[in-house]
């Protein structure tokens, strides 16, 4: 059990003694270290997303009574490969008139800006690449940025839809990080820290879900319209916007628009299960790892299950619902917190 | 070892012989493209009559067109391979269309579905309509039908399927002649518009 459950962190040290027992000097063999991990991150993002397009795929189908993808390989396990290949094959255009360097630069800023978060989210215990004691300030801030690769992308692309839905996209994003942040400022004033490892540790004997519901729906209300997944899917409403701020983007750079949402939903849902849903701590047969990713998971379902359930809801009304909802609702749940905190402590 | 025994040429029979035998084996990427292309098509999100109804309901539980891996519908011809011209061309769309096409990323394909599409169907003599869409556009497959059914549109894209498999999207050199050859009937299209909508 302890060689499955130390798989990665034992890996990790081992590489770094053979560094070390090649004379290399410490801050060197730190260096490689800290790229081997970067590359394993990578990898695992990569991994994720292949699947959980073809899983979203099959879902959907299988919430509108069809089938799903199931000519390519076992269920249709190799759709998203085809896929790939022919966004590689397409054309790359870019408009006349488009701002070049913003329109080249967005997609792989979005990318890059959706990579960092992984930076600080736990994958189980001791699993971390940096574990500072600012980590969940950085999750929040770093997140955040996504909203300007976003507008570069509308912005340069010189489209009506691109620039419509890039405005979107800021107006959503800005007026949701507001929730979201109140709502794991319940969180950390239990724990008194800011750091994952020490408030996933704080969970050891009663997941926060438990103590702080309502903040547990207000972020995950929150995250979905961060993520711009349905309902709250305004910016590239296809019936009003075609594409939103990726109208004009075409075969690979639209894919890593695409790959950046599908990171960072599995970014949002780590934090979930590490905030709300007592991270690493399960029961014992099972190592930490696969616990945070069990649970991560199930979040990832239940974000399917939202999109392609509910009808996407008007963009006044989602406004509306942030600033005369869920801000109010967070910001009381903040006070209820302090209260508690008074009583019972 | 089984280079010693080649006579440097991998693409001759006895060559090929030799390295199956050691279980090594050539292909290209060529084919790896076209096998990806051939099952991904995703569909531009376009009709104009009765027969996107019947494109409507290939997507819908009773038919669906996801098991193929075509469901993906964009409505943005950015990201969108083929064009599926359902129902009549008339004049008035035909700029349009052009337009369409034309901001659809190679390669792509078009494919006609129903009479309208294929031949101007009843409509064929009218004033305002082109008799078939390849008066203007390099149709690959004809679907008939008048609406055809979804697995004739189903049918009609696994033909598409075989076809695209077997080109070679490679020849840069053609495709470099093909584009100035478009540079310059882009001009002869435009200048027929413009007398065209001198006549109309």
């Amino acid at each position: 059990m302890n060689v499955i459950e130390n798989l990665f962190t034992g890996l990790g040290a081992m590489i770094y003694d053979f560094l070390i027992w090649l004379t290399l000097p410490d801050w060197l063999a730190a260096v490689i270290l800290l790229f081997l991990k970067w590359l394993l991150i990578i990898l695992v993002v990569i991994v994720d997303v292949i699947i959980l397009i073809w899983l979203e795929r099959k879902i959907s189908g299988y919430i509108q009574q069809r089938l799903g993808p199931n000519r390519l390989g076992p269920g249709g396990c190799f759709q998203t490969i085809a896929d790939t290949l022919k966004l590689m094959g397409k054309e790359d255009i870019i408009p006349r008139t488009a701002d070049k360097v913003l329109f080249v630069i967005a997609p792989a800023m979005f990318i890059i800006v959706a990579v960092m978060l992984y930076a600080v989210v736990p994958m189980g215990k001791d699993m971390m690449i940096v574990d500072f004691d600012l980590s969940m300030l950085f999750f929040i801030s770093v997140a955040s940025l996504g909203t300007l690769a976003l507008f570069m992308g509308g912005w340069g692309s010189d489209n009506k839809w691109s620039l419509m839905g890039a405005m979107r996209a800021v107006a959503q994003m800005i007026s949701y990080e507001v929730p979201l942040a109140f709502s794991l400022l319940g969180v950390v004033m239990i724990t008194g820290s800011l750091q994952f490892s020490e408030i996933v540790a704080a969970q050891e004997n009663i997941w926060f879900v438990f103590l702080q519901p309502i903040a547990f729906v207000t972020y995950f209300i929150a995250a979905t319209a961060e993520l711009n997944r349905g309902p709250f899917d305004m910016p590239e409403a296809e019936q009003e916007l075609t594409a939103g701020p990726y109208t004009e983007y075409t075969g690979m750079r639209w894919a890593l628009f695409f790959l950046a949402e599908y990171t960072n939903l599995v970014a949002v849902c780590l934090m979930c299960s590490a905030v709300f849903f007592g991270g690493w701590h399960g029961p014992a047969f099972l190592p930490s790892w696969a616990w945070m990713f069990i649970k991560a998971y199930f979040f990832i379902l239940v974000f399917f299950w939202i999109k392609w359930t509910l009808p996407r809801i008007r963009m006044d009304k989602l406004m509306e619902f942030s600033w005369k909802f869920l801000v109010p609702v967070s910001l009381g749940n903040v006070l209820l917190t302090g209260v508690g905190l008074m009583l019972f402590r | 070892m089984v280079l010693e025994k080649m006579d440097g040429n991998d693409s001759n029979e006895k060559d090929r012989k030799i390295l199956a035998e050691a279980n090594i084996f050539f292909t290209n990427l060529q084919k790896l493209f076209n096998w990806g292309r051939a099952r991904s098509f995703w569909p531009l999100n376009y009709g104009s009559n009765c027969c996107p109804i019947e494109m409507m309901a290939s997507g819908l539980a009773r038919f669906d067109i996801a098991r193929f891996g075509y469901e993906v519908f964009r409505s943005c011809p950015r990201q969108a391979d083929l064009l599926v011209v359902a129902g009549p061309v008339t004049i008035k769309l035909r700029p349009v269309l052009e337009r369409l096409w034309a901001q659809m990323p190679e390669p792509k394909w078009v494919v006609a579905l129903g009479n309208c599409a294929c031949s101007g169907g009843p409509f064929k003599d009218g004033y305002s309509i082109y008799p078939g869409a390849d008066s203007i556009l390099p149709v690959d497959v004809y679907i008939p039908g008048c609406p055809p059914r979804p697995e004739a549109f189903f049918y009609g894209l696994l033909e598409l399927k075989k076809k695209v498999e077997q080109t070679d999207y490679s020849r840069y050199d053609e495709w470099k002649k093909a584009k100035k050859l478009a540079k310059k009937e882009d001009k002869e299209v435009r200048k027929r518009r413009e007398k065209e909508e001198e006549r109309l």
